[in-house]
């Protein structure tokens, strides 16, 4: 990872997300198509939710961009999210690393918006798309605490649907009932399985990539990026030393010490703590 | 199939109807897969499998199972296993016995 570090920084980082069922897939093969005719690469990282009951999953983003499989400046990766704290593996992340160190001009993360997915997606990127569809008892999607703060733009797609008019007009009330910010997010109606509209949400992600740009926002980001980045991985380690010190044959006194009330769960817990960083290194 | 492979606890690609050996290869390589699970109604398996594990040869995915299910006759069985693929799961298999064997004969690999 540290050579291939380096190499990374140039990619423009795309995350679409929200609700199941708004198109982000067919959204995200017809950016793909755009963007393939200007000429830039893109990587796709298509995260679909691990069962929590069974650990498995269907990764079915995929099936949406099979037009790409003899073109090789498309790349389409489809993951899981396995049951991370905050939804999104770290795998995601190493993933983003590898095809912006690979050289890929954009890369788009795409994520179902269940739980906090969203606002972890917004993390790992440059640029927030936020997706809605009219008939999915609409404003209250976007009311999910801290969601429409997260997205840089909005789109409405399938805006050839009824309720598509009421969603922009309460999507449009809600931003202007939110917090101030320097950035209005754009709200565009898309039709993303004819392509409709798809040039302006184009050129809004450009817009948005000079203004984060000009403005420093994509630098403020990448720098709380990396902190977050770095805190998970960090807590993960620490995480998996504390299970190595728990699963250990030392443990057996302890947890006879527990059982005869001559230690209490709190010490033990410290004592495990301290074992746990002392093998740590 | 899908459906009972992820209640199994694996993670499933499913690339839809009509998929060209080179596009099963594509997607096998881009996703790392460990198992390629072809289903055929067509009857053409005999002129596909050999084109697919032409191309899977090509991609160097030497490692992965592959099983296939569908309407293959019994009297093609032993060819086509001949090609590579490691079972034949007929119409009528319980899926059970199918999740069974790909979970026992799945590649280890490094990792998760």
């Amino acid at each position: 990872m540290a050579e291939l570090y380096r190499e990374t920084g140039n990619a423009f980082i795309i995350g679409i997300t929200g609700p199941p069922g708004a198109g982000k897939s067919t959204l995200t093969n017809a950016l793909v198509r755009a963007y393939r005719t200007q000429g830039k690469t893109v990587g796709v990282v298509a995260v679909d939710p691990s069962s929590s009951l069974t650990g498995g999953a269907t990764l079915g983003d995929r099936i949406r961009m099979l037009e790409n499989f003899d073109d090789s400046g498309v790349y389409i990766r489809s993951m899981a999210t396995r049951g991370e704290m905050g939804g999104l593996s770290i795998a995601v992340g190493g993933a983003v690393h590898l095809l912006d160190a690979f050289g890929f001009n954009t890369i788009i993360v795409e994520t179902v918006g269940v739980g906090q997915d969203e606002v972890d997606v917004a993390e790992l990127v440059d640029t927030t798309v936020l997706l809605q569809v009219p008939g999915l008892g609409d404003s209250i999607q976007a009311i999910k605490a801290g969601v429409l703060e997260i997205a840089d733009i909005l789109v409405v797609n399938k805006a050839d649907q009824a309720g598509a008019n009421e969603l922009v007009r309460d999507l449009r009330n809600m931003l202007r009932l939110g917090e101030k910010r320097d950035w209005v997010p754009p709200i565009i109606e898309t039709i993303a399985s004819t392509d409709s509209n798809i040039d302006t949400l184009i050129n809004a992600l450009e817009v948005h990539s000079i203004y984060s740009g000009e403005s420093g926002l994509r630098r403020r980001r990448r720098l709380q990026r990396v902190r977050a980045e770095v805190a998970r991985i960090a807590r993960r380690q620490i995480g998996d030393a504390v299970c190595r010190e728990m699963a250990s044959a030392e443990m057996v006194d302890l947890l006879v010490r527990l059982e005869s009330r001559q230690a209490d769960p709190l010490s033990v817990a410290s004592e495990v703590a301290r074992r746990s960083a002392a093998h740590m290194v | 199939m899908v459906r009972a492979l992820r209640d199994a606890g694996m993670e499933v690609i499913y690339t839809g109807l009509f998929q060209t050996p080179e596009m099963i290869a594509r997607a096998a390589i881009d996703e790392d897969v460990d198992v390629i699970g072809l289903s055929i109604l067509s009857g053409a398996h005999m002129s596909l499998f050999p084109k697919i594990f032409e191309e899977l040869g090509r991609a160097g995915l030497d490692d992965v199972l592959v099983v296939a299910g569908g309407t293959i006759p019994n009297a093609d069985v032993q060819q086509v296993k001949d090609l590579g693929v490691a079972e034949v799961f007929g119409p009528g298999t319980p899926m059970e016995t199918a999740v069974r064997f790909i979970r026992e004969h799945a590649p280890e690999r490094g990792g998760e």
